[in-house]
């Protein structure tokens, strides 16, 4: 399934992906980075659709985005 | 399935943390620069023009040449790069004060004689590195370390509007606003700067982005807060839209 | 012919030898008594492929000179005192940055809007760096055409040897009097190793950066130590004129128009037998201490004449103080000196 990676220690805890994420699925951690920022993480990988809002906000490049897509033989076989 | 890697570090951009606050959105900018800069193949013929500010340090985050150039007077700086090599790529990028206060002849005439080279202008309503003072796109009524009570437009003036302003001079091929708030206007900033940069490596002229960003630290907000300021009170003084485009009719 | 002689300004003169010395760029702005610089630029720079342009303000240009230096390219901008007031946070930058640029000032009288007549007031902002910080300027003085043409060659191959900015000061007498020059073309430019640090773009290898902010643990210390090197091994680059000094008693030290004024008294001088030489430094930094202390501990007498209250009469007795002092006299901005003017100083210093 599509997913994103975060580097929590380029992290630095701002949140804006939390709030551009249209799944709500990012919220910050519970642990704290060598900066002592709390770094963001994914609540619920199996709704992320890799859409890469997370991404673009991110003021850090804290974070990866893998999308995992139907390959063109199984679109079309359904 | 097939699984895709969507989204990662532009080559250009060097892989190290950055100097900048939490929720600081040079950061974005300075990324989004680096992708057009990839995509375009620019890298290893650019030259950046640095100015002084919170964002004198993008040169530690790019993998092209650049120089420092003093408070304001970057595109002077950039006019002596470009007329002595006029086959590089060279653009400044530069706040509010730097630009729009001690730098503000430099950048009109910059634009007037339209030099052959692109200008990447950070709009975030203080100046950062030096704490949080009013700058010349402070907000009526904003507070600010040298506007404690709010910007009086009575005695400090009113906000300047440079996309407009830099759209009415002859030599301008591009000036436009742009904003980084949200998923579209990511986008749209990227475009804007991969449309300026286009038109230098097109020997097209001028272009000018202005890129509404915010100041957590010194707007004495969240980052979530500070980015909703945006969109609350930046868009509305400071409209987003293209003002001028020598290769369309602009607004 | 190559070397046809020229009737022509020392503001012509100063820019044909930018032109022979390969300069490529230069940066203007109005202002009396160097417009000639600008003009001629204006027109000649173009057909030689190089590029003028005339900025809003002496700031401006000046930057624009940082930009082209920068970028590894010889490039020149030049003023005249107010304007190159304008400019020394431009030249703190070349100079912390280790850019190599060429600088004019066509000195006028000051301070303020002054006169746009003659004077020597800038020599302290010229020879004390003028921006902020520990640099210092290299300042070459001619006092003729020819002399304004030879240096300029000479001040962009010390620019690119030494990667600092360097200035040619004239003045207005310099800058607008007419005389006739032979004009030569040096057989090779040297640019040294500017591919080694110059701007172009990182194709092939890894990115450059220009600049002064060092902010990390001792990075500024080991940059001024690194540049006060270089100052120091300026001494090799000093130059001067010695005129009739052997057997003098009292040496006239004077630079520039002034230094070719009194040469005229010490003529007439001498010829009614007063014992009198003149020392002329050609380079005001590095000052030539060495050669002025071999006159002192010759017994030596020394008048300094400049065309201000008195600068340069500092370095002076600094490079004689152990041996000896410097009477000075100086004429006032506003006046034009003429030779006569120099007798009645030069024989009471004589006495005293």
């Amino acid at each position: 399934m599509s997913y994103v990676e975060i580097d929590t220690e380029r992290c630095k805890g701002c949140f804006l992906c939390t709030a551009l994420c249209p799944l709500k699925i990012l919220a910050p951690s519970n642990s704290f980075n060598s900066s002592g920022y709390k770094p963001v993480e994914l609540t619920d990988k199996s709704k992320c659709t890799g859409c890469a809002s997370c991404a673009l906000t991110c003021p850090d490049i804290a974070i990866t985005v893998y999308r995992t897509s139907k390959t063109n033989s199984e679109k079309t076989n359904g | 399935m097939e699984e895709k890697l969507v989204f990662t570090r532009p080559e250009c951009v060097v892989d190290r943390a950055t100097h900048y606050c939490p929720g600081c959105q040079h950061g974005v900018a300075h990324r989004l620069i680096g992708e057009v800069l990839d995509e375009m193949q620019l890298a290893d013929k650019s030259i950046l023009v640095s100015s002084i500010g919170c964002s004198v340090f993008l040169y530690n985050y790019l993998h092209i040449d650049a120089v420092e150039a003093p408070h304001g007077r970057a595109p002077a700086v950039a006019t002596g790069v470009k007329r002595a090599r006029p086959d590089n790529f060279v653009f400044t990028y530069q706040g509010d004060g730097d630009l729009a206060s001690i730098g503000m002849a430099e950048i009109m005439h910059c634009a007037n004689r339209g030099e052959n080279l692109s200008v990447i202008f950070v709009n975030n309503t203080v100046y950062g590195m030096t704490g949080g003072q009013m700058a010349p796109t402070t907000l009526e009524g904003q507070k600010t370390t040298t506007s404690p009570r709010g910007r009086d437009v009575l005695h400090d003036g009113n906000a300047i509007r440079m996309a407009e302003i830099i759209a009415q001079l002859e030599g301008t091929s591009y000036s436009t606003r742009v904003a980084l708030d949200t998923v579209l206007h990511i986008k749209q900033t990227k475009k804007a700067i991969k449309k300026a940069f286009t038109l230098q490596n097109e020997k097209k002229g001028f272009g000018f982005v202005e890129i509404l960003a915010t100041c957590p630290t010194n707007w004495k907000m969240s980052s979530l807060d500070a980015n909703e300021r945006i969109a609350k009170e930046l868009i509305p003084y400071f409209p987003l839209g293209t003002y001028k485009d020598i290769e369309q009719g602009a607004k | 012919m190559a070397n046809e002689r020229l009737f022509i300004k020392g503001n012509e003169a100063i820019s044909r030898g930018a032109l022979a010395a390969g300069c490529k760029c230069f940066f203007g702005y109005p202002i009396t008594p160097q417009n000639d610089i600008p003009e001629f630029f204006s027109e000649e720079m173009l057909k030689t492929g190089g590029d003028f342009v005339q900025a809003e303000s002496e700031i401006a240009a000046a930057n624009m000179l940082l930009g082209a230096g920068a970028a590894g390219i010889r490039a020149m901008s030049s003023s005249s005192s107010p304007g190159m007031s304008l400019k020394q946070e431009a030249i703190s930058y070349m100079a912390g940055s280790r850019v190599p640029a060429v600088l004019v000032n066509i000195v006028r009288g000051g301070p303020g809007l002054g006169d746009i007549g003659p004077s020597q007031g800038d020599y302290y902002q010229s020879t004390r760096g003028g921006g902020h910080g520990d640099y210092r300027l290299f300042v070459l003085a001619p006092s003729t055409a020819q002399e304004a043409y030879d240096l300029t060659i000479k001040a962009f191959d010390v620019a690119f040897k030494y990667r600092t900015p360097v200035m040619i000061q004239g003045d207005a007498i310099l800058g607008q009097m007419k005389e006739p020059i032979v004009p030569w073309i040096p057989e090779t430019l040297n640019n040294y190793d500017v591919d080694t640090w110059c701007l172009h773009g990182t194709k092939g290898r890894k990115e450059r950066l220009v600049k002064s902010l060092f902010l990390n643990d001792g990075e500024l210390a080991a940059q001024n130590l690194s540049l006060q090197a270089t100052y120091d091994s300026w001494t090799s680059e000093v130059m001067y004129e010695e005129f009739e000094c052997a057997d003098a008693e009292l040496i006239i030290v004077a630079f520039g128009s002034i230094a070719r004024i009194t040469k005229s008294t010490i003529r007439t001088l001498r010829a009614k037998g007063h014992k009198v030489g003149l020392f002329r430094p050609i380079t005001l930094y590095p000052f030539p201490n060495e050669a002025l202390e071999n006159l002192a501990k010759q017994g030596k007498k020394f008048l300094t004449i400049e065309h201000n209250l008195g600068q340069m009469v500092d370095d002076v007795r600094l490079a004689v103080r152990r041996h000896a002092d410097s009477d000075f006299f100086g004429f006032l901005p506003g006046n034009l000196p003429s030779p006569i003017d120099c007798e009645e100083p030069i024989l009471k210093a004589l006495k005293a």
